[in-house]
């Protein structure tokens, strides 16, 4: 006997596909829609196919152009930011105490910077490195450097690192320390006891011990840094001139300042994918060194 | 290449806290093979852990032949030791992590692959050289961390410190072997920290019993089973452990709850807290009126032997059922051969005032 066929139950997941549709797929489609049309206001949309991303993706055109130089300033931003925040990481983690009370405090202290909201952390930045009133700013100043965020590119550049170093190295040495903790100390005594010293036990033992975590603090701290917003506009608004103008920031001026729609759209589609796409070798790389590992 | 001696050690993790060891006085002789056996916390790895210098202890010295090595770092002494769990580089081959403390102490190449090549043979490791360590089984780990031992052709000990606790159960017994073949052939003392008694037994010429920091008895495992110099080593030596029975003595008679109980030997008159000791293998089980009167409370079938779980005077006993004794109800009797019984005051064995005469 054949049971009776019920489809009403496919109205249980409606909750779902109503919350995931206003939440992620209509905006994302809306955007998807804007950026094959173009529009001149009130509302009234022409469409343009593919043409805003042809624009986006050549570089001898006005969109193209401040694409691409924004594209390698995010680039230079996110590699400057790695270089510095993991070999520091590792290294404050290396000088965290190993037990007792001071172990609380040292944590405390390290999570600070990191419950700080980003446009805080930013107006703290910009008072901070002021080169008239800037406790930072001006002492560089007075040491005979010329400093100036407002005015010097390369100043610009180094207050935003700075900034972000300050920011999120923390996190990278929470993580690494937890690595380090999670090393039996056999391994410290067998080291001792084969005749490793200092480098040798930090090259064989902590840091292929670490390996996981640190891929875990890369993967965070890249797509974190290629996705600063807030800071740098806070801080510099972009300038002087674009030198410290990243896609998020070009995005916003292009969607809110120019109400450009439809190269907007196309700009953040473009900027996802990216960051997608990065994550996927991330995590591909992440899952075949754990396979390797237990292969 | 040394001889071991602890003069006068102790050691407290505070100073003035209690002992976590007490006061010793041992010697390990060159090219023994030693196991130092005790339940968990009684000291056994601390001990360890002073011999190989990650310790250094609170009083006493610690002599490898006649140089003093008491404040001597862990890299400063020829000790090599193999950890509960299997420490290997990750990153290396296992020729690699053989290599590695031969290259730290800056031996030459050539010698470096030759003992590697020595050592892979002796441990049956030539087929794996070129792997990398870390995809290994514990139990090929075990063997690395070993062989990273006894490359160094200056190792004065190797140190085991529960070495099979990670180990499958039918790789322990073939693992064990393998570590007894190859004290047989190479000439270096180890030392080997358990609290499984058949591992101790099987591996050891010389056996160290501890308890709450205290070493109990040293001997070899037949001394320990036959004459037990502590309650302790009766009670965890042996399984069944020994059986212990309040009395009180007068010369060649003891007196458990008014049955007397010929001993062996003239004991004098003892004081302290008097007991006396029977393994189960040697008190047999008898007919009601035979010897001292017992109350059989099970008889356990273990197919080789069959064990009486009895009651003797309020204690409880444990007697070896002989072929073709059938208990009949709960009443019987157990014979205490005089040759097996020992007598022991607090604990510790009471020496008779002369040598007990052979078997009766």
């Amino acid at each position: 006997m054949q049971r009776p066929r019920n489809d009403r139950a496919w109205f249980l997941v409606l909750p779902v596909v109503g919350i995931v549709a206003f939440s992620a797929l209509i905006p994302l489609m809306t955007v998807v829609n804007y950026s094959v049309q173009d529009t001149f206001g009130n509302n009234q949309f022409f469409w343009n196919g593919i043409g805003w991303y042809k624009e986006l993706l050549d570089p001898t055109t006005d969109l193209g152009g401040r694409f691409f130089d924004a594209l390698w300033r995010n680039l230079l931003f996110s590699f400057l930011a790695l270089v510095i925040e993991v070999p520091l990481g590792i290294a404050v983690a290396l000088a965290m105490p190993r037990s007792g009370w001071k172990v609380s405090a040292t944590l405390v202290l390290m999570a600070m910077p990191l419950l700080i909201p980003w446009n805080v952390v930013g107006t703290i930045w910009q008072v901070f490195a002021r080169p008239d009133i800037g406790m930072f700013g001006a002492a560089v100043n007075r040491l005979g450097v010329p400093y100036n965020y407002t005015q010097d590119p390369l100043s610009a550049w180094v207050t935003i690192v700075l900034m972000d170093v300050w920011h999120w190295t923390s996190l990278v040495a929470l993580l690494a320390y937890a690595g380090l903790r999670s090393i039996p100390d056999a391994y410290y005594q067998a080291a001792r006891i084969d005749g490793a010293k200092g480098f040798s036990i930090f090259r064989n033992i902590q840091l292929p011990k670490m390996k996981r975590v640190l891929l875990i603090a890369v993967l965070l701290r890249f797509m974190d840094s290629f996705m600063i917003y807030t800071e740098p506009f806070v801080v510099t608004g972009g300038g002087p001139g674009n030198s410290t103008t990243f896609i998020s920031i070009d995005l916003v001026k292009t969607a809110l300042g120019q109400f450009d729609l439809g190269k907007a759209a196309a700009l953040s589609i473009v900027y996802n994918l990216i960051i997608l796409a990065i994550c996927w070798v991330f995590y591909t790389v992440m899952t075949r060194a754990d396979a390797r590992e237990n292969g | 290449m040394a001889r071991i001696s602890l003069e006068r050690l102790a050691h407290a993790y505070r100073p003035g806290g209690p002992y976590a060891l007490q006061p010793m006085d041992l010697v390990w002789a060159q090219g023994g093979a030693y196991a130092l056996l005790g339940p968990s916390g009684c000291g056994k790895t601390t001990l360890l852990n002073i011999i190989s210098g990650l310790i250094h202890p609170s009083e006493g010295r610690v002599r490898f032949d006649d140089r003093d090595v008491t404040t001597l770092p862990t890299e400063a002494r020829n000790i090599a030791q193999v950890f509960q769990f299997p420490v290997v580089y990750d990153t290396m081959t296992v020729r690699q992590n053989f290599a590695f403390p031969l290259k730290n102490r800056g031996v030459p190449e050539p010698e470096i692959t030759r003992r590697v090549a020595e050592i892979a043979e002796l441990l049956d490791m030539v087929a794996v050289l070129d792997r990398p360590a870390r995809n290994l089984t514990a139990d090929a780990k075990q063997k690395i961390s070993l062989g990273r031992g006894l490359v160094r052709s200056d190792v004065a000990a190797i140190l085991f410190d529960e070495p099979l606790t990670v180990i499958d159960p039918h790789l322990k017994w073939e693992l064990r072997g393998k570590l007894k073949a190859l004290h047989r052939r190479i000439d270096v003392t180890m030392i080997y920290v358990t609290h499984d008694q058949t591992e101790a037994l099987t591996f050891a010429d010389q056996v160290v019993v501890m308890n709450a920091g205290e070493v109990v008895q040293v001997g070899t495992p037949d001394e320990l089973f036959s004459r037990p110099e502590h309650v302790f080593v009766g009670h965890f030596i042996g399984s069944p452990g020994m059986n212990f029975l309040p009395c009180e003595v007068a010369g060649r008679l003891a007196w458990v709850d008014g049955h007397a109980v010929p001993l062996g030997a003239d004991y004098g008159t003892t004081a302290g807290r008097l007991e006396l000791g029977i393994r189960p293998e040697f008190a047999s089980l008898a007919r009601a009126g035979a010897g001292v009167p017992v109350s059989v409370r099970r008889i356990e079938d273990l197919g080789r032997v069959r064990l009486a779980r009895c009651m003797l005077a309020g204690n409880p006993f444990v007697a070896t059922v002989p072929d073709g004794v059938v208990p009949d109800g709960d009443a019987a009797s157990v014979l205490l051969p005089p040759a097996h019984l020992h007598l022991y005051a607090d604990s510790r064995r009471v020496v008779p005032l002369e040598p007990a005469r052979e078997a009766a």
